[in-house]
């Protein structure tokens, strides 16, 4: 992992990872949406509204899945001061808010017919509306401070302390209501989801992490091509300082 | 011992004094909660049931309006780098500060909020567990607050950011609390709530203090 902490390393790993990830995500994307938008049965109960889950699901396991790299690159950056742990977090960031706000909705979308209702106050739906703030104060802290430095390593305090408080507020939010149905997929008894829908929903699963990797690679770079302009930038100005001065 | 009584002294006094936070943070707390029969009508079963909650998001309001006057004044006028070089390890000093700010704005919140829990119809039964709910969760407040105080220190536009920062780590002190007075309320035992929100305090003390020392040693820096 130190190894891939050189941003010239990771560039050159990234670049070879990038093509294919990006492959990756379209056929998992074709395949997965074909397969559970179409082929998929309905559900007894839920009838066609059951696809939404085919999105709904991925995206929430990967909005807390997002927050865990966000937390492990904060870690990693205020104990291994990793140059790469800081753009990492900064860049996955956006991605973990948009996967939130996409369960949010999808959730929504899904509740309007099968609950009756577009918003309850349950536990899983208030946890993840908290999630969604804590991404947004996690870019916010981004965006307040001019220092790169230092608005990374504060972002990343802000990271580790959310991450601790997750499960906290988790439990707390069980513990006020509950609506939501229990685990289905990743139980010790094995998932009580039928294979013909445990199929797309892991296709889908694929696809949206195959995105995430790709998305990722590509703010990375992004954030590291633009430090690299912004050094040449002041270097410029420098310059043309010293040489007015002459 | 001694600088630490010492500063802890000089925290309280200066927010005591004139242009402090207390007495402004015992107004906003009092108006706060003056607003919400009007915004929910003066039915006295209505507020008797939103009381507990009321109090306790205005006392969270109050509590966090006061947060950013925690380290920014001493880090303009430049005390905080003398504090910082002085005998207290940092993270000492942030418990100290915190501390300071508990005793000075959450303290007196604790005097007012029976008497306005009683203009908002709470019943009398309930008034024990808002007390202990109150001493126990308010801390949970000042530590938590402590982190984005010192995140946010020697920034612009910082209270906007604190709120975004704090306000959702505070969704476990509420749900605690008030469960806590509302389980009192419908005549429920209360010691679980009370003892989670206990937890929830030690949590935050723990983790506040380090994480917040590690912030300010950024912007020290």
């Amino acid at each position: 992992m130190h190894k891939f902490a050189n941003p010239t390393r990771f560039l050159k790993l990234a670049a070879a990872v990038f093509p294919w990830a990006a492959g990756l995500t379209i056929a998992l994307f074709a395949a997965g949406l074909v397969m559970a938008l179409v082929f998929s049965p309905d559900d007894y109960q839920q009838g066609s509204t059951v696809r939404i889950m085919y999105l709904h699901v991925p995206a929430a396991w990967m909005a807390l899945f997002t927050y865990t790299v966000l937390a492990a690159s904060g870690a990693a950056s205020l104990i291994w001061k990793h140059p790469l742990a800081d753009v990492a977090g900064k860049a996955a960031a956006p991605i973990g808010a948009m996967f939130t706000a996409l369960a949010l909705v999808t959730g929504m979308l899904w509740g309007e017919p099968m609950w009756g209702t577009w918003w309850v106050w349950d536990a899983r739906l208030t946890s993840v509306l908290v999630l969604f703030f804590l991404y947004l104060g996690y870019m916010a802290v981004w965006d307040a401070i001019d220092n790169r430095a230092t608005a990374g390593k504060a972002a990343a305090i802000l990271a580790v302390v959310g991450f601790i408080n997750v499960p906290i507020i988790k439990f707390s939010v069980d513990w006020w209501n509950t609506l939501h149905q229990p685990a289905s997929v990743f139980r010790m008894d094995g998932p009580t989801i039928d294979a013909s829908m445990l199929w797309p929903l892991g296709l889908m699963f694929g696809a949206f992490n195959a995105y995430f990797v790709t998305v990722l690679i590509w703010r990375i770079r992004a954030e590291l091509q633009a430090r690299r302009v912004r050094a040449l930038e002041d270097l410029l100005v420098r310059q043309t300082e010293r040489e007015s001065a002459v | 011992m001694r600088s630490i009584l010492a500063l802890l002294g000089r925290d309280v006094g200066l927010s005591w004094a004139a242009g402090g936070s207390t007495r402004l943070a015992l107004a906003f707390f009092a108006l706060t909660v003056t607003l919400f029969p009007f915004g929910v009508g003066p039915g006295a079963a209505t507020l008797a049931k939103v009381a507990p909650g009321v109090v306790w998001v205005a006392a969270l309001l109050a509590s966090m309006l006061s947060l950013d006057r925690m380290f920014e004044t001493d880090f303009e006028d430049g005390s905080l780098d003398l504090l910082a070089i002085g005998p207290l390890p940092l993270p000492l000093l942030v418990l100290v500060k915190t501390v300071a700010h508990w005793v000075s704005t959450a303290l007196p919140l604790l005097v007012l909020a029976p008497v306005l829990a009683i203009t908002l119809q709470l019943e009398s039964t309930a008034y024990p567990a808002l007390l202990a709910s109150l001493v126990i969760g308010t801390p949970a407040l000042s530590f938590i607050g402590a982190i984005g105080a010192a995140l946010t220190t020697g920034l612009r536009r910082a209270g906007v950011l604190l709120s975004l920062i704090v306000l959702p780590l505070y969704v476990p002190v509420l749900i605690f609390a008030t469960g806590a007075v509302d389980a009192a309320r419908n005549g429920f035992d209360t010691a679980p709530h009370l003892m989670f929100l206990g937890a929830v305090t030690l949590v935050a003390v723990v983790v506040g203090c380090w994480a917040a020392a590690a912030a300010l040693r950024l912007h020290l820096e």
